[in-house]
């Protein structure tokens, strides 16, 4: 599996991309391969403000529930509608077409201080 | 988690891992939960046929010219009903009427009792019997020398049969035959914990390999997957069956958990009587029922219930449902509560979420 070198990542398994002021944020491919068949995301209105590292929502799998922690600080400015009627697309494509929400940065500096591609890797390898 | 005790292995612990099943510690066993999915392992049983490895269960063995009186008096159903070769679905009790285990009783001559039980409880369910024999059985804790394989689902037994003279047509359901497989000495039980149609097959563990990869390749045809306890798990609740430490445990009595039905009281004096007749005598506080969830959400194991918009009982197990494509669950209600159809709210990350209760089970195989 590849992780996108362009990609900031988290210890909690969440990846943001950047555009401009915007976060594009999901979970990491490793998740969804430790959580099994996801059948259910639950993520936050948008408008809704969160701060990092606090959980915004959830994914669960048959067999458990895992929360979402923010990598960012912002204000959530879209969801993925596409989860709601098909959570197995996190399933099957985690870092791009299974994205999770959009966040409006608060602080376009706290993305310079997560993981790296190579980092998030060594790390997952334990 | 170095410190932590080596975990215990079945004897198909390397078959599991070749087969890159994610294994798990499951009661201090390393057991796989999954190999290429639960929802695909789980349609597979459902719609074909699916192998699980269930050897970290516990065998004892009661032998004796007085077995019945000690099988009998440890157990919730009349085992005196049982003829050779004929098994049941049967409780241990304490006497305060809760639950040691739930067990499978099989006979397998007059004065010898084989007793499937849980792979947690094997040690306490072993300590237990021979506490309560004041008989001159001899009691058994048999599980090391006993694999089981679970063969499951509707191509089950053309699987199995391929493998075995033994007639698997002749072996009704919850009966067993002392047979071979491959040549080699097998009990065949036709029982299972999925509801589905299929097979429970012990041999001897250095067996046990030969036995799975024989049966991988007779399933071929089929489309045979290995399955793991994910899977074991969302087909026994569709099915609507109890498992230790949820549905039932030391503080749950049969007649609680909806199990009147293996618990025989004109066979005479068995521990934990006294407190199921005096329940009885006082009518049920609480009673087991199923749960759809309405709203969106989960009910997962040990959420809290609430009926009326109090809290009302608790949610023993829930998840998706592959097979009906709903949430569903089991839970403890109040007994005036505890009917289908009534509304209530499961409490799903601290957010009341709609859902109602219904019958168990949640599923029947079509005959």
């Amino acid at each position: 599996m590849t992780y996108p070198e362009n990609y900031r990542y988290t210890k909690e398994h969440e990846w943001v991309s950047v555009e401009g002021d915007t976060g594009t944020v999901g979970i990491t491919f490793h998740a969804q391969s430790e959580l099994g068949d996801i059948v259910y995301v639950d993520l936050p209105k948008v408008g809704t403000k969160v701060d990092i590292g606090q959980s915004f929502g959830s994914v669960e799998s048959v067999k458990a529930v895992s929360d979402i922690y923010s990598p960012v600080s912002g204000e959530v400015v879209e969801t993925n509608a596409i989860l709601a009627h098909a959570p197995e697309k996190l399933n099957e494509d985690p870092h791009g077409e299974a994205w999770l929400v959009r966040i409006k940065l608060a602080d376009t500096d706290q993305v310079s201080r997560l993981l790296d591609a190579a980092a998030y890797q060594s790390y997952i390898a334990g | 988690m170095s410190d932590a005790p080596a975990l215990l292995k079945t004897p198909l612990n390397a078959a599991h891992r070749a087969l890159g099943a994610r294994m798990v510690d499951f009661g201090g066993w390393d057991m796989p939960v999954q190999y290429s999915g639960i929802l695909d392992e789980h349609n597979t049983v459902r719609n074909a046929v699916g192998l699980f490895d269930v050897s970290h269960m516990g065998e004892l063995e009661v032998r004796g010219p007085e077995a019945l009186d000690l099988v009998n008096y440890v157990s919730t159903n009349n085992a005196a009903k049982l003829a050779i070769g004929q098994a049941h679905y049967s409780g241990l009790l304490y006497e305060h009427g809760g639950f040691v285990d739930d067990i499978l009783v099989h006979k397998v001559a007059d004065d010898h009792y084989f007793l499937c039980v849980n792979a947690g409880n094997q040690d306490k369910d072993f300590a237990h019997i021979l506490a309560a024999n004041r008989w001159d059985c001899v009691v058994e804790n048999s599980g090391p020398k006993f694999a089981q394989i679970a063969v499951q689902g509707p191509k089950a037994a053309a699987t199995l049969q391929k493998l075995t003279k033994t007639d698997l047509s002749a072996i009704k359901y919850y009966w067993f035959a002392d047979g071979e497989v491959s040549g080699d000495a097998a009990r065949i039980a036709h029982t299972g914990y999925t509801g589905e149609d299929g097979f429970e097959i012990y041999v001897a563990p250095e067996l046990a390999e030969a036995r799975w990869n024989e049966l991988l390749a007779a399933g071929a045809e089929y489309g045979i997957k290995p399955a793991g306890l994910g899977a074991r798990n969302t087909l026994r609740l569709e099915a609507g069956m109890a498992l230790y430490g949820h549905e039932i445990d030391a503080s749950i009595s049969p007649l609680e958990a909806g199990l009147q039905w293996i618990v025989k009281m004109e066979k005479g004096d068995f521990l934990g009587r006294a407190k199921l007749e005096a329940q009885k005598d006082a009518g049920l506080n609480r009673h087991l029922i199923g749960f759809e969830m309405r709203g969106r959400g989960i009910g997962r194991d040990g959420y809290e219930v609430r009926a009326d918009g109090t809290p009302a009982g608790w949610v023993t197990s829930g998840g998706p449902s592959p097979t009906l494509n709903k949430n569903i669950g089991m839970c403890y209600l109040p007994i005036h509560q505890a009917l289908p159809g009534v509304a209530i709210e499961v409490m799903v990350r601290d957010q009341p979420v709609e859902a109602v209760t219904v019958p168990i089970p949640f599923y029947k195989r079509p005959k």
